[in-house]
């Protein structure tokens, strides 16, 4: 089955930004992502000034989805946790609801135990949130009054390549 | 798989270059990170070998600009062309919008070519996609070199569809943009359908 595309709407995409603030706060980390496992940057907690987080995003995915492939390779459905250690920083990156990678970056002030602790409970209501986007896609609930391509021409995407 | 934001009013495509080992699917990303203004991109990422060969992929984020009021980005790709990557390949392709494909325009790849394009469909299958309903682009690279097929003779071969097809100097860059705009077009075209 093809995934359909993954649109996210305000107040959805508030609740996410709520519970990554939160679980910034609780676990004392650096930054936080949410990336599409397709390598799309959904949303960030902390300070991402310094953090190219377009790159960051796609290599995440990429990183996800080679573990993915080793898992099935060994009779695996996944791997839904990875954690690299650093000098100075680490990287806690989880999967979702089998669709979603939450990633942690955090150093000596928090702790993998915490980390992994918080992680847990957060991704929870994440995987809530998510159901609920896909469960609307699916009814088509959602309206597209404002749609960006309702009116576009063939000029106006010229336009974009000037 | 697009994803459209209403909350921060950005679409997200993403577009794979694929084809054979050598055919010019990196010199493609390298030529468009070069030619585009810095704000509209993000840094060229190249997981590759130490001889420079593609080992996972090319990455290259482009923002266009605006289509009414929504920020359009691209996000380009590439897959290891070698054929021993083909995991990696299948991969690379989780989430695709639109496919480019790089054809070595030289007569003795052309069962290079041929080999690659079968894989192509093979993993895409393998992800529930079809190729035929797929935002699709084909690139005859390599048009400078002397030893190369005709257009007429790669058509029939790889562009059984009769879709889009670029003559191209990837080095150069000609005909680089021109395979971008295509499949970025087809690939708009397909979300407004939708949306």
């Amino acid at each position: 089955m093809v995934d359909s595309n993954l649109v996210m709407f305000d107040d959805e995409f508030r609740r996410i930004e709520e519970e990554l603030q939160r679980l910034y706060q609780q676990t004392n980390a650096k930054v936080l992502f949410l990336v599409d496992k397709n390598g799309q940057l959904i949303a960030s907690a902390g300070d991402t000034h310094n953090i190219d987080t377009t790159s960051l995003a796609s290599l995440t995915a990429g990183n996800i989805a080679a573990t993915g492939g080793i898992a099935r390779l060994l009779g695996e459905k996944e791997f839904t946790v990875l954690f690299h250690e650093g000098d100075k920083d680490n990287i806690h990156i989880s999967v979702i609801s089998q669709r979603v990678i939450l990633v942690v970056i955090f150093d000596q002030r928090s702790s993998l135990g915490l980390v992994r602790l918080r992680v847990k409970k957060a991704s929870e209501a994440l995987s809530r949130i998510f159901d609920e986007i896909a469960r609307k896609a699916e009814k088509q609930e959602v309206k597209f009054g404002e749609s960006p391509f309702a009116e576009i021409s063939e000029e106006d995407i010229d336009n974009l390549f000037r | 798989m697009s994803f459209i934001n209403y909350s921060s009013r950005e679409i997200n495509c993403k577009i794979v270059y694929y084809g054979p080992g050598l055919c010019g699917k990196t010199t493609n990303l390298q030529y468009i990170y070069r030619r585009t203004n810095p704000e509209q991109k993000g840094k060229l990422i190249s997981l590759a070998t130490e001889s420079e060969r593609t080992l996972f992929f090319d990455f290259l984020p482009l923002a266009l600009g605006d289509l009414k009021g929504f920020r359009i980005r691209f996000h380009l790709y590439t897959v290891p062309g070698q054929v021993f990557y083909a995991a990696s390949r299948k991969l690379i392709l989780k989430g695709v919008d639109g496919v480019v494909f790089v054809g070595d325009s030289q007569i003795e790849r052309m069962e290079a070519n041929i080999e690659s394009l079968d894989d192509l469909k093979i993993n895409l299958a393998e992800q529930g996609y079809e190729l035929e309903k797929l935002s699709f682009t084909v690139q005859y690279n390599k048009r400078d070199l002397p030893n190369i097929a005709p257009v007429a003779e790669m058509n029939s071969i790889l562009n059984g569809r009769n879709i889009p097809y670029f003559e191209a100097v990837a080095v150069t860059g000609a005909g680089v943009f021109e395979t971008l705009k295509s499949v970025a077009k087809q690939v708009l075209f397909e979300l407004k359908k939708n949306y």
